[in-house]
């Protein structure tokens, strides 16, 4: 057993790490309690360290706890995407408390118990850790997101994202015991064994449908993208962040090892829906984003339509395909913590994010303007930088399958005119902070030195992973490669 | 010696020392960019004359690997075709710094985007390597956006940004979606441009998917060179861009739409452009006849220069639609023709609007007496407009007639002909009546002729288009050896009957 927990040390790590803040809340003194986040943070970065340490790796390609927690390339990724997206966000929880009036000690541990959802989601082998993992992100969500209970906004946000996802949480639970009925198990193993002779049986058919719905309601992929703009736009920025960053990766982590690894000929089968359900996403995200004036609501728009790029990526049904998955995450990652941290840093509490508020940007604080500019032009898919790195993987991994399959250049060209449609609202932030008429606040911007360093770290990020491909790209490709058979 | 690295390097390398120059330093600021602008039109001269006319390999190469996994290279070289392209496009590049001195606020911001826009348009051209070549473009792009909506003028400029950058956006995508259909197809797991060309000659492109790569670039390329029904972003966002932006996008950037259909799209998918180029032929006619037409109706000297641009770009379509060996070889001599005549001819304009602040041909008149050195220029510009001999745009439209009568286009040739002599003569005429002759426009009394930093610019072009008028063995020799590997990638049956007829051509 004692073996078995080695392989859980990192999720074990960051929950110890979330009661210990519980605990300290209760003995320090109010003023310390701010620096609490930044300990955190820096705790979680000592985790991550940890992942890389030679002690821990040596368990990569191994399974636990009877197969159902597997630890593998793909796992350790995701799990290190979301130790950097819950530093981030750590870091980006303490400059927000002041609007979250009570409970921040709170709000740091929920954040760390969502990220141990998150981890273990990463390593599910088993239908009944993937349903553990996510009710944990799940309900801890439900939670953050209506954690400013004077703001109507965000309470408004908790109960949507509360029914909707109860809503998902059915589908899913109700599709895996369709599975179990007809495979007999709830082990991927076992499944990934089955399931080339189910592939005519309606009910397990049925079953799979329904966890695919489960898992496009966490990733926002049309039709189960409805609650995303409300919950996004009301839920506390530092929320919205890890909603859209860490839960949307979690549901990709998900999709990856199901629909790429354990019933491949399944999805082979779909391919056809696959490509609607991307398409159609694609569309509604960028079109709706059209006439968006609230940042937040625009980001949750454009959010769908990145959901819809990335399923790309398991159209394509290729290792290319889900390294273009990671590579474009990653990308992902750090211009959205980049973009929300700057939103939050530019209005007023009590404000809305209208768009108006980028005004003169340029003047009030360069540094901003120019990381936001950067994050709008990588969104935008433009070169040099992350997005447009990803977006020429993921377009490159369908167009290496398109040969045998016209359906597939319908979906190239939504995604084309998807990112022309995108160039236009990412070019009217960029607009509105250069060449706005009317700015009406010209005070220069504070920013906590944390806070920078993360801003930083996010441009230097998205610098890189833009101009020096070479190392990333051999790291996505190595995590892609999913190894089913492992004992 | 690497000089192409240097001549791409130089710019790019003063936008970064422009950015530690405090922004009052404004002079330290133009003199960096004269300077890199000077030193890589100096290092591009040197090229072009050591460049070895003949030897059928790449000369100056700069190549370093990027990203090996997917075999990404940065990878620098001349050949025939683009090394006098590079040429033109390191003269225009200085040509727009002499010509940038209009901008007078962010002056600072301006010459980073200028010198990021100049080390992407020369970085284009000098890439062998289809990444970068696609990266280098829109390199220049982002900042051809960026100056036309802060330094743009006229009342509609956001309107004019967004139309160009949406246009350009949708154009450059359908490439990117056709060069990666060339780069998965031809399995040769390369993006280098000699290696692509080298596995097609081996095993071609499945036809069927060479019907769909063509029209994908065809189509893409043909937004981004204004090819008609998409050319209504060209006349309007050249109006609203400044001075030396325009210069430099209508001169040279736009040219990478043109240059890629040459360069990738028929080696890569002849049999897909043997059954396309009728359609890019009529197409070519409707640039040339329409926006010709449009362009005798303008009253505004920048939209008649602008639309006669778009006219032009009619005849280099018609080189490439006819698929041969003294076609394609007219296609790029109009191409460095052109550019040198758009730069020459917008950075003109700039000077007037600078001078009286609007560019009303019904308000001008009398510029002859009242600037001698610009009135001149404008004069032998516009006549080199609607091509006269003498200058390099006669020697290349010349050639395209011949090639596209020798390719069967002969319906599409007279008509062509006909439109390019009397539409072309028609504007051109009328806006030399309207500005250079007659009584002295009303908003002259304080115009001054142009300055002697400019004066070598335009001087520069001019020379330019002179000397590969008179010569244009200079070009040609280096562009014939390049392109008949094209053609005889697409006809190679037809190839003996085609050498024939190069020489009955009487070149």
């Amino acid at each position: 057993m004692g073996d078995q927990l080695q392989f859980i040390q990192l999720e074990v790590m960051v929950v110890a790490l979330g009661l210990l803040v519980l605990l300290a809340d209760l003995f320090l003194p109010e003023s310390a309690r701010r620096s609490l986040g930044y300990i955190a943070a820096g705790s979680l970065g000592l985790v991550f360290l940890l992942s890389f340490r030679g002690g821990y790796t040596d368990f990569a390609d191994g399974e636990a706890f009877g197969g159902i927690y597997r630890l593998d390339g793909l796992a350790l990724f995701f799990k290190r995407f979301f130790l950097l997206t819950a530093i981030f966000v750590l870091v980006f929880a303490v400059d927000f408390a002041s609007r979250l009036r009570s409970g921040v000690s709170e709000y740091l541990a929920f954040i760390l118990f969502a990220l141990s959802g998150m981890m273990f989601a990463a390593s599910a082998n088993d239908f009944s850790l993937l349903f553990v993992a996510i009710e944990l992100i799940t309900v801890t969500f439900y939670i953050l997101v209506s954690f400013q209970r004077h703001r109507m906004h965000s309470l408004e946000a908790g109960v949507k994202y509360l029914i909707l996802g109860a809503v998902s949480s059915a589908f899913l639970v109700y599709g895996i015991a369709l599975v179990f009925g007809e495979a007999g198990s709830l082990k991927f193993d076992a499944i990934r064994d089955a399931h080339a002779g189910l592939l005519e049986n309606k009910v397990f058919l049925f079953g799979m449908l329904f966890v695919f719905a489960g898992l496009a309601f966490k990733i926002s992929a049309f039709p189960f993208q409805i609650w995303a703009p409300d919950v996004y736009q009301g839920a506390p920025t530092p929320t919205t962040t890890f909603l859209a960053v860490g839960s949307k990766a979690a549901g990709f982590v998900l999709l990856i090892r199901l629909f790429g690894s354990v019933v491949p000929e399944l999805t082979a089968q779909w391919t056809g829906m696959l490509m609607v359900v991307a398409a159609l996403t694609i569309l509604y995200g960028n079109l709706c984003a059209l006439p968006q004036r609230n940042l937040k609501r625009l980001l949750a728009y454009s959010g769908i339509a990145n959901a819809g790029y990335l399923l790309m990526g398991i159209v394509a049904q290729s290792d290319d395909g889900t390294a273009a998955i990671l590579y474009y995450l990653a990308g992902y990652l750090f211009t959205l913590v980049a973009a929300f941290m700057i939103i939050n840093l530019v209005t007023r509490e009590g404000e809305g994010e209208d768009i108006s508020c980028l005004a003169g940007l340029n003047k009030r604080s360069p540094f901003l303007a120019v990381a936001l500019t950067l994050c709008a032009v990588s969104l935008a898919g433009i070169p040099p930088l992350a997005g447009f790195f990803g977006k020429f993987l993921l377009v490159k991994s369908v167009a290496a399958e398109a040969f045998g399959n016209t359906g597939y250049f319908a979906l190239l060209a939504v995604a084309v005119f998807g990112v022309v449609v995108s160039i236009y609202y990412y070019f009217g932030i960029i607009r509105t902070i250069y060449w706005s008429k009317d700015t009406p606040d010209n005070s220069p911007v504070a920013i906590a030195w944390p806070t920078r360093m993360v801003l930083g770290l996010c441009v230097a990020a998205i610098l890189y992973l833009g101009l020096l491909p070479d190392k990333p790209i051999n790291w996505a490709n190595a995590a892609a490669k999913i190894e089913t058979v492992a004992k | 010696m690497d000089w192409l690295l240097i001549i791409v390097l130089l710019p790019l390398l003063a936008a970064a020392a422009i950015g530690f120059v405090p922004g009052s330093q404004r002079r330290v600021i133009r003199g960096i960019t004269l300077g890199a602008s000077g030193l890589s039109l100096l290092c591009a001269l040197i090229a072009f004359c050591s460049f070895k006319v003949g030897s059928s390999e790449l000369q100056f190469e700069t190549k370093w690997i990027w990203v090996e996994s997917l075999r990404l290279n940065f990878h620098l070289a001349a050949d025939g075709i683009n090394i006098g392209i590079i040429l033109m496009g390191a003269i225009v590049a200085f040509a727009a710094s002499c010509c940038a001195d209009d901008i007078t606020h962010r002056v600072k911001e301006f010459h980073i985007l200028l010198n990021l826009m100049i080390g992407g348009i020369l970085g284009t051209f000098a890439s062998m390597d289809l990444f970068f070549f696609y990266f280098f473009h829109e390199l220049a792009l982002v900042p051809t956006f960026i100056m036309i909506g802060v330094w743009g003028r006229g009342a509609n400029r956001n309107y004019a940004t967004y139309k160009i950058t949406l246009y350009l956006s949708l154009g450059a995508l359908l490439a990117l979606i056709g060069l990666i259909g060339v780069y998965v197809q031809t399995g040769a797991e390369s993006f280098s441009i000699p290696d692509l060309i080298a596995t097609v000659q081996e095993s071609p492109i499945d036809e069927s998917a060479q019907q769909w790569i063509f029209p994908l670039l065809m189509f893409g390329f043909g937004i981004l060179a204004s090819l008609w029904p998409f050319h209504t972003w060209a006349p309007l966002g050249y109006g609203a861009a400044p001075t030396a932006t325009a210069m430099l996008h209508a001169g040279v950037l736009k040219k990478f739409g043109l240059y890629g259909i040459i360069r990738v799209a028929i080696p890569m998918a002849p049999v897909g452009a043997q059954s396309w180029l009728g359609v890019l032929a009529w197409l070519a006619l409707a640039n040339l006849l329409y926006c010709g037409l449009v362009a005798v109706r303008q009253k505004n000297l920048n939209l008649l220069i602008g639309n006669s641009s778009v006219a032009h770009m009619g005849f280099i379509f018609l080189g490439i639609a006819s698929l041969n060996v003294i076609g394609l070889t007219g296609a790029v001599l109009v191409m460095i023709a052109h550019g040198l005549l758009a730069a020459l001819a917008f950075g003109l304009s700039g000077h007037l609007y600078r001078q009286t602040g609007s560019l009303d041909m019904s308000r001008m008149g009398g510029l002859l007496r009242q600037m001698p050195l610009a009135g001149s220029a404008l004069l032998m510009a516009l006549f080199a407009g609607c091509g006269l001999p003498g200058f390099a745009n006669f020697a290349g439209e010349v050639t395209i007639f011949f090639a596209a009568w020798a390719a069967g286009l002969k319906t599409i040739t007279v008509i062509a002909a006909w439109s390019a002599l009397v539409i072309g003569g028609l504007y051109m005429m009328r806006a030399i009546r309207n500005i250079l002759h007659g009584p002295r426009g009303g908003d002259w009394a304080k115009a001054s002729d142009v300055s002697p930093l400019i004066a070598t610019a335009l001087g520069l072009l001019l020379a330019a288009l002179l000397v590969f008028g008179f010569a244009p063995w200079l070009l040609t020799n280096g562009i014939e050896d390049e392109v008949k590997k094209s053609v005889l990638l697409a006809k190679p049956a037809a190839n003996a009957s085609q050498a024939q007829a190069t020489e009955a051509a009487g070149r």
